[in-house]
């Protein structure tokens, strides 16, 4: 059982003095697993990640890595470990493939080994061409691609990544995704981001974190699910208003809706759905049957701000 | 043992290939150079002192010793810590034994190398004067064997300081401080009068101004070398210690 996963986080406090910065808090992860840590700044994030690569220790509950304790076992857990932290620190004097080769050493590899390593996480990560550029000079981009090569050299069995797309531009994070995205199955991955569309696109799982607390942790999909049963579909119909109201009011889909008046003599329906389901056709269907003239009907996308309030006060809604 | 020499090389090209290693050389070039000429000015009347002892009563030994190991040491962890580096180094299976073994030894070869061109203004001496004490190698090995242990005391006190803070400013000044704290102790058992009580000769154990004498002399005595070894030794521990402390709970 305890073979398969590769993360045991069980009871994870982490107090500064006087805050607290991560409280209890558990969740596992497989091997060759891609796990998403969402949440705003200052949820915990980067303290569970700091935690998880040995360099701050928690003030209780433990934390395995491959079965291995981060604090009693430091250096065997650091030597399976690949941890690129939040601002990608680098040494900015050095050289692209001198910087690579350094850190692979430091990790316990040979001459020869760093060597060869340095050269296939460049190829790896888009950086051959820039091997002889000192790092201080190279654009964002590529310094989060030295951030993460470094965190590949040594071919380390967990990978963590804090943020590793922050500040890039799009393309940029397209082809950090796509790299992130190839480690999975091979390694196991844990990167942590605020970008929901992020971890919908990477990850196999998402933890959702707010103010040190875990407040969901599931597959993309259910947390979509999740978060949809709550979403509204919005329709601008040129329609009686009571005729609206009454047609609302009898279909069993939905739960909740509000008619307001709109621009002449268009309506604004918002409506929210039972369980989650997609209203759109249904809507579009029944405007056609009643000849309405329809001018807009979209689903009101959720932000990751929605999902904190909606977890963090369940119910609310629905009373 | 792989770690250590990897780390060694890089902050050892951390202080060479960047300017301020330059600008630490030459200041104490300068300071050399401006003993050279109070050497010269003395050797114009015989005398029974050899070169080196003559360099270490400029008092440029203790001004070079005291402005520029806080400069050496001040970059060693507070700028790792300042730039987020020190976060990726401790996070690799290294130890902070090692960390901090690897900083201080590349600051104390550091140091080394800034010295040598006294050994320059040795042999100028030696040729024009053909003077055979001026250059005999037990006295300069002596005087050199001097200048690296009060230099590891020193350099360990900084990177202890260094430790303590992310400010490379503030790692500056804490180790002029603790350095001038140590020099003043020296020149307080310098000064003692002679008297047998216990304080008094714990105190003059101290007395690094007599032991730096008799170093620059050719004379080298074991306890000043245990007293400092063990000084240098008992910093690094502080050091280790400030370093593990990130990890206490």
């Amino acid at each position: 059982m305890s073979d398969d996963l590769m993360i045991e986080v069980a009871g994870l406090t982490k107090r500064y003095a006087g805050n607290t910065a991560v409280s209890d808090i558990s969740f596992t992860v497989r091997r060759g697993e891609i796990v998403g840590l969402l949440g705003p700044n200052g949820a915990g994030k980067s303290t569970t990640m700091r935690i998880l690569s040995c360099y701050l220790p928690a003030t209780s509950g433990t934390v395995r890595v491959a079965g291995l304790d981060v604090f009693a076992q430091s250096d065997e857990v650091r030597r399976r470990i690949g941890y690129m932290p939040e601002n990608n620190p680098l040494h900015l004097d050095m050289r692209v493939r001198e910087y690579l080769k350094f850190r692979a050493r430091l990790k316990g590899l040979d001459r020869q080994k760093s060597r060869q390593r340095a050269d296939v996480v460049m190829e790896q990560c888009g950086l051959t061409e820039v091997g002889r550029r000192i790092i201080g000079q190279l654009s964002k981009g590529y310094r989060q691609r030295v951030g993460l090569a470094d965190a590949l050299v040594h071919e380390p069995e967990l990978i963590i990544l804090d943020e590793p797309t922050i500040g890039l531009d799009p393309n940029q994070i397209r082809s950090v995704r796509q790299l992130i995205k190839g480690l999975g199955g091979k390694h196991t991955v844990l990167i942590s981001t605020h970008i929901l569309p992020e971890a919908e696109i990477t990850c196999h799982r998402v933890v959702i974190m707010f103010d040190g607390r875990i407040l969901a942790a599931d597959t993309p999909e259910n947390l979509q699910k999740l978060m949809s049963s709550h979403s509204q579909v919005i329709a601008e119909i040129a329609a009686p208003a009571e005729e609206l109201q009454e047609c609302w009011a009898q279909m069993a889909e939905i739960e909740q809706f509000d008619v307001s008046p709109g621009e002449g003599e268009y309506f604004r329906c918002a409506l929210t759905p039972r369980d989650g389901l997609d209203l759109r056709s249904q809507i579009f269907s029944l405007a056609r049957e009643r000849g309405w003239s329809l001018r807009e009907l979209t689903r009101s996308r959720h932000t990751l701000e929605d999902i904190y309030v909606q977890v963090t006060r369940p119910g609310e809604e629905e009373s | 043992m792989r770690a250590y020499w990897t780390l060694v090389r890089r902050e050892l090209s951390g202080f060479l290939l960047s300017v301020g290693g330059y600008i630490i050389i030459a200041a104490a070039l300068f300071l050399m150079g401006l003993s050279f000429v109070v050497i010269l000015e003395k050797l114009q009347k015989p005398t029974p002192m050899p070169v080196t002892e003559l360099f270490y009563v400029t008092p440029f030994f203790w001004l070079i010793l005291l402005l520029t190991t806080p400069v050496i040491t001040m970059r060693l962890f507070a700028l790792e810590k300042f730039s987020g580096t020190f976060e990726t180094l401790m996070t690799t299976p290294v130890s902070d034994c090692q960390v901090v073994a690897a900083k201080f030894s590349a600051a104390l070869l550091f140091y080394a190398l800034m010295w040598l061109p006294l050994v320059g203004c040795l042999l100028v001496v030696h040729h024009y004067t053909n003077d055979t004490a001026a250059l005999d190698g037990g006295v300069v090995a002596g005087t050199f064997l001097g200048i690296l242990l009060l230099g590891g005391v020193f350099i360990s006190l900084g990177c202890c300081a260094s430790a303590m803070t992310r400010s490379q400013v503030i790692a500056a000044m804490l180790s002029l401080v603790f350095g001038a704290s140590v020099f003043l102790l020296g020149y307080l058992a310098s000064q003692l009068p002679a008297q047998d009580d216990w304080q008094t000769r714990v105190l003059s154990c101290f007395d690094l101004f007599e032991q730096m004498h008799n170093f620059a002399r050719g004379v080298v005595d074991t306890r000043p070398v245990v007293l400092l070894v063990s000084l240098t030794l008992f910093f690094l521990f502080l050091t280790l210690r400030v370093v593990e402390s990130r990890r206490w709970k």
